[in-house]
Order: C-alpha cells, then sequence, then structure tokens
C-alpha cells in the first residue's frame, strides 16, 4: 500500500545556499554552483564534503552537460542525478533528493538546481521552433490564458495584479541576493509596456543567472550538523494535462497546483493551509500564477484573491507573507535554480534568519514550483524540528 | 450532366497596401492599393482557401485531381499540389500536377483539366491558381503586383459554364523574368514589352478563339483579360473592340496584377455576375497567350453562393506602414537569418501531416470525445487505440480564452492567441482578421491554413482561426 506520508519528518536541512542572482557575466555555471554549495557547506559545518555528501541531485534545463557539470563543479565523483522537470525543476531534484534518504539509500545528499540562460545572447525567453505547429514560446504567452477568463468572471483587473508586482518588488529589496532592488509604484506598473495582455513588464519574472542548494540528512543525524535543522513535511510532484488541449480546463485555474496542493497537505498533516502555513513562496513567473496560486493552494476561496490582496494578507506584515524575498519577480527565473532558491528563503524563516524580511514565528513553510504549460507542480513544504 | 465549370472560389488577401505608403506618402481612405499576402500568408495557403470556397458544400471525396498554378511556390523541388491536396483533405489517390514558369499557367491548368475530364481520365478536377509575386522594394514592378487565387471545380456533370472553344499561341521573349534563386519578378523596358508581347499576342490568341468558334467579340458578354496594367488593358479592349460594359474591370489600385491568378480572378468576377446564356471571354498571357470560351448554363442560377473576388475585395484592412510590409514579406534586414537552421525535423512534420496539413482531430470511440491531435490514450475516458479520425478544417469554432501577445515576432503586433474548442476539441491556435476589441470568448471561428513559420527558412504550414464572417457586417477585417 502505497503510502506517500511516510516522507514526513524523516528527512532534515541542515544547511542552505545561494549565489547572487542576477545578469552573471563573470560567471559560469560552475562558478554559480561552487558559490552555492559552499555557502551551504559552511552552514551545515560541512568541511569535507568528498567525504560527509553521500549523493548529489542537480537540476537544470539549459545545461547541455548533464550532471557532470555539478559534479565536476564541485570535485563529488558520487552518484549524481540530473533532474529536469521545466520551472519544476528544483523542487522536483529536492524531491528525488529526500526520496533517496527516505528509501534508505543514503545519508546525506547535495541538492543543488542552477541555470544560465543570460550566456544565449537573448532577453526573455528565445523564440525557438520545435513542431510544426508549434507557437513561438513565450511562457507570457501561456500563462496569461487564464487572464481574460478570470478576469470575466470574478472581475479582477490590471490593479489587482498591480499590487501583487509592487509587493514583490518591495521584498526584494530585503534580499541580500536579489538581482532587482527597486521598490515600484502603481504609475511604474502600469506606464510599462506590454508583453502578453494583461501582463505588462513588471507582471514579468526576469531572466536571471542563479544557483541554489540545500544539505539534506537523515532527520536523526541532523543535530550532529546544526541544532536549528528544517524538517520536511512533505514534497510532491505533480503531473497534469496541458491546459492548452485539456478539454476540461476551465482557465481559472491550474490544476497541477491544485493536485499537487491536495497531496501535499495530506502527507504533511494539513487540514486548514490559510491558518497552518506562515510563509510562502509561490512561482509567481507571472503577477497572475501568483494569484491564481493563492486560490489553488486554499490560502483563499476561488475568485476572492482580490480581496485578499486589498486587505494586504500576502504582504510581509500580513497573516501569510506570500514570496517574503521578492520571488521570481526580483530574483528571476533561473529554471533550475528557483525551486532550491524558495527551499533557502523558507529555512531561513523558518529558522529566523531572514533579518528584515522575517516573519514572526512561522511554524510551517511552504514552495511552490509551477512548470510546462503549466503541465507540473512541485510543492515542498517544511517545518521547525 | 454537362461537362464544364461546375464550381468556384477565391482568394485575397484581407492586408491591403496603400500605393502612397511605397512612396513614402500618407495613406488616403479610398486611395489606391494592392493586396498583400500577409507574413503568414503565400501561393499555397491562398490556394487552399481559394479551394475550400471552392469545394464548399461539395463532397470532396469526388476530387480526383488538383492542378496547382503558380510561379511563387516555395520549393523548387516539391511539389505544391500535393500539399494543396492535404490541407484541403481529398482523397489519397488524387492526382496532382504543378503548372508554373508562365503567367500563363492559371489558365494552362483549367485547360488541361478540362482535357482531361473530357479524355474521361478524371470526372472533377480542382483547378487552383495562386501568386504572391515580389518586386524589389522601390521598383515599379512594386505597385503594380498583387495577390490573390482563384479555384475552379471543372467536372463531368452540373456544370455552371461549359467551354465551347480554346486558342493558344507560344512565343519566346525575355520580357518579364524571374531568374534561380532570384527573389524579384524583373521586366525589360515596359513599352516593349507591350508593343512586341502583351498586345500583339493577345489579340493574336483571341482572334485566333474567334475563328475557332465562328463568334465575334460582340458575342460575349464578358471579357476577362489579363494584362499587366491598366494602360495595357485599355489598348488590348480597344484593339478588340470591346465595349466598357463587357470588360471585367481588372482591378489595379485594389487588387494589383496577381499573376498566374489574374486572368482565373478576372474569370470569376465574371462567373460571379453570369446569368444563364452568357458568353465569357478569358485571355491570358506570359510567353505566348491563351484564349478559353465560355458559356454560363441554367445552372449557375442553382449554385450555392461562393466565396468570390467580389465577396473578398470589400473584407479589408489597411498595413499600418510600409515598414510593417517589408517585414511580412521579409524583406527587411532581420537579426538572425535562417539559412544555416536545419529547421525542424522533416521525420515529424511527415508523422504529423494528418494533424498540422488536414487538420484532423480524433473521436473517440468508447466516450465519443473529439480531440486534438492525434494521441493514442483518449484525453477523457483513457480508453486506448481506439479512436476515429475526423476532420475539424471545416467546422466552426469558438473561442475558449486569449491573449494579446506583443513579444511573438511579428510585422504588426500583438499577435491574437487563443485556446480554440471545436466540438469538444480544445487547440492552441492564433487568430487573424480580428482586433483585439473585437476578440471575445465565445467568438466563433472558422479555420483558414496559414504558413504558420519559416523555420529552417522552409514554410511550415498549419491552420488559424478566423472570425466566422458576418452577413450583416462584412466590409471591415
Amino acid at each position: 500500500m502505497a503510502n506517500p506520508e511516510n516522507i514526513r519528518d524523516k528527512v532534515a536541512i541542515v544547511g542552505v545556499g545561494a549565489c547572487k542572482f542576477g545578469e552573471n557575466w563573470d560567471q559560469s555555471p560552475s562558478d554559480m554552483i561552487v558559490d552555492a554549495a559552499y555557502e551551504a557547506y559552511a552552514d551545515a559545518g560541512i568541511e569535507k564534503p568528498q567525504e560527509q555528501i553521500d549523493a548529489v541531485f542537480t537540476g537544470t534545463i539549459y545545461s547541455q552537460k548533464g550532471p557532470h557539470e555539478c559534479s565536476d563543479a564541485l570535485k563529488l565523483w558520487k552518484p549524481v542525478t540530473l533532474v529536469s522537470n521545466y520551472c519544476a525543476t528544483g523542487t522536483d531534484a529536492f524531491r528525488c533528493g529526500v526520496m533517496s534518504i527516505v528509501a534508505g539509500l543514503y545519508d546525506t545528499v547535495l541538492v543543488v538546481g542552477y541555470d544560465k540562460p543570460k550566456d544565449r545572447g537573448v532577453s526573455g525567453p528565445s523564440v525557438m521552433l520545435d513542431g510544426v505547429r508549434d507557437l513561438p514560446k513565450t511562457p507570457a504567452g501561456w500563462f496569461s490564458l487564464c487572464a481574460a477568463t478570470y478576469f470575466e468572471k470574478y472581475g479582477a483587473s490590471r490593479e489587482d495584479l498591480a499590487k501583487i508586482a509592487i509587493k514583490n518588488h518591495h521584498n526584494g529589496c530585503l534580499a541580500p541576493k536579489s538581482f532587482l532592488k527597486r521598490e515600484i509604484t502603481v504609475e511604474d506598473y502600469f506606464k510599462a509596456r506590454i508583453i502578453s495582455w494583461p501582463f505588462g513588464l513588471y507582471d514579468s519574472a526576469a531572466q536571471t543567472d542563479g544557483a541554489a542548494a540545500a544539505i539534506i540528512t537523515r532527520a536523526d543525524l541532523a543535530r550532529s550538523y546544526r541544532d536549528d535543522p528544517v524538517l520536511v513535511k512533505a514534497v510532491t510532484v505533480q503531473a497534469g494535462p496541458n491546459p492548452q488541449k485539456d478539454p476540461s480546463n476551465d482557465f481559472l485555474s491550474w490544476k497541477p497546483t491544485a493536485q499537487a496542493a491536495k497531496d501535499a497537505y495530506h502527507m504533511a498533516g494539513i487540514t486548514d493551509p490559510r491558518a497552518e502555513i506562515g510563509v510562502a513562496q509561490v512561482h509567481d513567473c507571472f503577477s497572475l500564477t501568483e494569484l491564481l496560486t493563492y486560490e489553488d493552494l486554499g490560502f483563499c476561496e476561488k475568485g476572492s484573491a482580490k480581496d485578499h490582496i486589498a486587505d494586504g494578507v500576502f504582504e510581509l506584515s500580513g497573516e501569510l507573507p506570500v514570496n517574503t524575498d521578492g520571488g521570481l519577480k526580483t530574483f528571476g527565473h533561473p529554471t533550475g535554480a528557483t525551486g532550491v532558491r524558495m527551499i533557502y528563503e523558507n529555512t531561513l524563516q523558518l529558522q529566523g534568519r531572514a533579518e528584515n524580511r522575517q516573519v514572526a514565528d512561522p511554524k510551517l513553510a511552504l514552495s511552490h514550483n509551477i512548470g510546462g504549460h503549466p503541465t507540473a507542480c512541485g510543492i515542498a513544504i517544511l517545518g521547525n524540528a | 450532366m454537362t461537362l464544364g465549370i461546375r464550381s468556384y472560389g477565391a482568394y485575397v488577401p484581407r492586408t491591403r497596401l496603400p500605393l502612397a505608403l511605397i512612396g513614402g506618402r500618407p495613406a488616403k481612405d479610398g486611395g489606391p492599393e494592392k493586396a498583400v499576402a500577409w507574413n503568414d500568408e503565400d501561393a499555397v495557403t491562398m490556394a487552399v482557401t481559394a479551394g475550400v470556397h471552392c469545394l464548399a458544400g461539395l463532397d470532396r471525396a469526388q476530387v480526383d485531381a488538383v492542378y496547382f498554378a503558380s510561379t511563387t511556390y516555395a520549393f523548387r523541388e516539391k511539389q505544391a499540389a500535393a500539399l494543396v491536396a492535404r490541407a484541403l483533405d481529398l482523397p489519397r489517390q488524387v492526382r496532382t500536377a504543378d503548372f508554373a514558369g508562365s503567367l500563363r499557367a492559371g489558365t494552362t491548368a483549367l485547360r488541361a483539366a478540362f482535357d482531361a475530364v473530357t479524355a474521361g481520365s478524371a470526372r472533377n478536377v480542382l483547378v487552383l491558381a495562386s501568386d504572391a509575386r515580389m518586386a524589389a522594394p522601390g521598383s515599379p514592378l512594386e505597385a503594380n503586383f498583387g495577390d490573390g487565387a482563384a479555384a475552379f471545380l471543372v467536372s463531368d456533370s452540373d456544370a455552371i459554364a461549359t467551354l465551347d472553344a480554346q486558342h493558344a499561341v507560344a512565343d519566346e521573349i525575355v520580357d518579364v523574368w524571374r531568374s534561380e534563386g532570384d527573389p524579384f519578378v524583373h521586366s525589360w523596358e515596359d513599352r516593349f514589352v507591350v508593343q512586341e508581347g502583351y498586345t500583339p499576342r493577345i489579340t493574336e490568341a483571341v482572334e485566333g478563339l474567334l475563328a475557332a468558334c465562328g463568334r465575334t467579340v460582340g458575342d460575349f458578354a464578358k471579357l476577362a483579360l489579363y494584362a499587366p496594367d491598366a494602360r495595357s488593358h485599355a489598348t488590348a479592349a480597344r484593339q478588340l473592340q470591346a465595349s466598357a460594359e463587357q470588360l471585367v474591370p481588372p482591378l489595379f489600385g485594389r487588387l494589383g496584377n496577381t499573376g498566374t491568378a489574374f486572368a482565373p480572378m478576372q474569370l470569376v468576377l465574371a462567373l460571379e455576375g453570369a446569368l444563364p446564356g452568357d458568353r465569357i471571354l478569358v485571355a491570358s498571357y506570359g510567353d505566348g497567350a491563351e484564349a478559353l470560351a465560355f458559356q454560363a448554363t441554367e445552372a449557375i442560377e442553382k449554385l450555392e453562393p461562393r466565396r468570390g473576388v467580389s465577396w473578398h475585395l470589400p473584407r479589408r484592412r489597411a498595413a499600418g506602414s510600409y515598414d510593417a510590409y517589408l517585414k511580412a514579406r521579409s524583406l527587411n534586414p532581420r537579426e538572425w537569418e535562417t539559412g544555416g537552421d536545419p529547421g525542424l525535423s522533416a521525420t515529424i512534420h511527415f508523422r504529423e501531416r494528418d494533424d498540422d496539413l488536414s487538420l484532423r482531430g480524433q473521436q473517440c470511440r468508447a466516450c465519443s470525445a473529439i480531440q486534438f491531435p492525434a494521441q493514442r490514450v483518449c484525453e477523457t475516458c483513457f480508453a486506448k487505440d481506439d479512436f476515429e479520425s475526423v476532420r475539424l478544417s471545416d467546422r466552426i469554432g469558438r473561442l475558449v480564452t486569449f491573449t494579446f501577445d506583443f513579444f511573438f515576432p511579428t510585422p504588426e503586433p500583438p499577435t491574437i492567441v487563443t485556446v480554440t474548442e471545436v466540438d469538444g476539441a480544445r487547440i492552441h491556435l492564433q487568430l487573424v482578421n480580428c482586433k483585439p476589441e473585437d476578440t471575445k470568448i465565445g467568438l466563433p471561428v472558422e479555420f483558414v491554413f496559414r504558413r504558420i513559420h519559416q523555420s529552417g527558412g522552409r514554410p511550415n504550414y498549419f491552420w488559424k482561426g478566423s472570425p466566422v464572417p458576418s452577413v450583416t457586417d462584412p466590409q471591415e477585417a
């Protein structure tokens, strides 16, 4: 009998690290991997990684070099697994690492997510065509498909999206490793050019380079690394139908998020996410994605997000702060890194180390990655030991 | 059971380039313009649309040959007629042939179709003539050329017009030409072209025709004459002693010289207004000339309304700028040239031709759900490999949702991108012929065949949505 909730409290995070996210023109992927991994080593008090790390799970979608890129950067001649799952890659690499420990294969595992889109010579996603009937790949064009329908049904508008963009820009100013550190105003938001209606420049995540790392170990070994380990309560990745051809998609929510949330809450034993979760990092590739995610994660009723946004619920000082580090909006979205970067932030929040963006005493922290059209969603829930 | 033209259709691109823009002057309402195949259109897409209109309400399974005439098909080696047959979802055993190399190819294909049907080797031949010729930016020919297509079904029965006589003369002259590898058509001095080429040959062909059928110009209700320009048209008409009422308007300044499609589109115009018994004379030119004499039958009054030249002409929108036109025709310098790009996998193109070219979806035999594209496991009930292929291209869809994409490379952003539902199947589809402010959830759309991109320097075709035309308000896109 399958028992996914068996994962709960079996694995602990004992170290996290991240390089500075941004247009890292003078850094190679290896440079960023080393920055992130060695910060995580130091965080965990690991001095001899070649002896203390049993296996590596790495996630990237741009790299053509396979798992070797990570192992060569770190000189870890270990079992190395490369995970790729669109924008949910980071959370999926973390999930695979957690499962390997739960399975009893390894004691201590390094998870590294990274990507380097800024080596390609284009701003934003490249316009690639790999199918005869493919439209050029414009993620803004995919994620905006919920806008016409959602706006019509629930009366939301760009005014509501602006509040999300302004919040995330504010939070990003407080995060040392974020790319964009600039407050924006409603006027800035409405003056900016449209990318794909209703998304303008400030609705859209930047493209950046970045890497983030986490060291995870058996829960019973955690205190040999740190006094304040963070426990993995749940981690899941769900596949959903392609919304562009799914005959039952209502374009009011993204199915993979709702599916993954159900699974993750079951694993973690959460029945009232709004009350139980203290802080969340969600996949704000576009402002509307964050808005839909509030609802799809059960933080509020479907259709009501705009009221909760207006009430400031998801702001740093609010009842359930979301994207405390500024999210993809200000860190950009180095695809493989993003999920691990969220776990980095949630770990700091749970350990009370998030400095001037610290949320008051969160007990559970959720991170959410959505990927593809979207066709996949990863959720990780962490809690204090 | 009369042998002849059984049906017709035509296509004129929605976008018109005001000729003033070519000269850098502002466009004026009602000023001269030409029809321009936009960035997702070419000779093939225009021919397919004309073919769709021609075959409306007719059984496509009965078509046993497709003749495609054009001087502007993208491939030197690779047939257009086979591609067109696939897009029109015609039977596999259909005979296909391309006619090319001369602006006379349209009427030559029509004559060949009559030969085949008369000989009894085919019963229904679809004849398509389509051109989107390019002239060097700034050249005199640029303002002269326009784009369009015509389609005829030549059939052994139900003729709306019979072919009474034909006459052709061949000639060798270097007057207008396009060389291997050259995107642009060139012309020798226009006075030479008209005095030694067009005028003597077209009159020679018409006089030969009249002699063959023992008639005079005055016997014809309509004269559908090719001409390189308005002045030559008037000269030829004068030499033939044709009256103004007899002449099908050549549409310079509205449509432009549509090359291979010119005389066939004139014939469509003539058929649109023809009464039973009307005689129609068609003449085309290119390395010689040929003329055909038709007579409308009683059946022409019973033909269901077709989308012909008159239907398309008023449905127009003006291009916003000359620069947009240059972009649409790939005449602007581009950041990345695609020449070195091998393009999409030809194997995938081959595997997906039913989906991409014929717009065939599938219907699950277990749960009846229709889906697109073809897939092994049912999206709805999970039954495996139990589907019936169904044509979606001739159905009506409706918008489920949409966005206006400004990032997508196109001459005049935004691109309207939709999810369109057709009888339960959902397709990620671009929308054309629609303004953002008219884009609404639930909007009914028909499917139009378009060149979706040029990856690898080759045309790649798929379908787009286009609002179902309203009968009451057809004038503006």
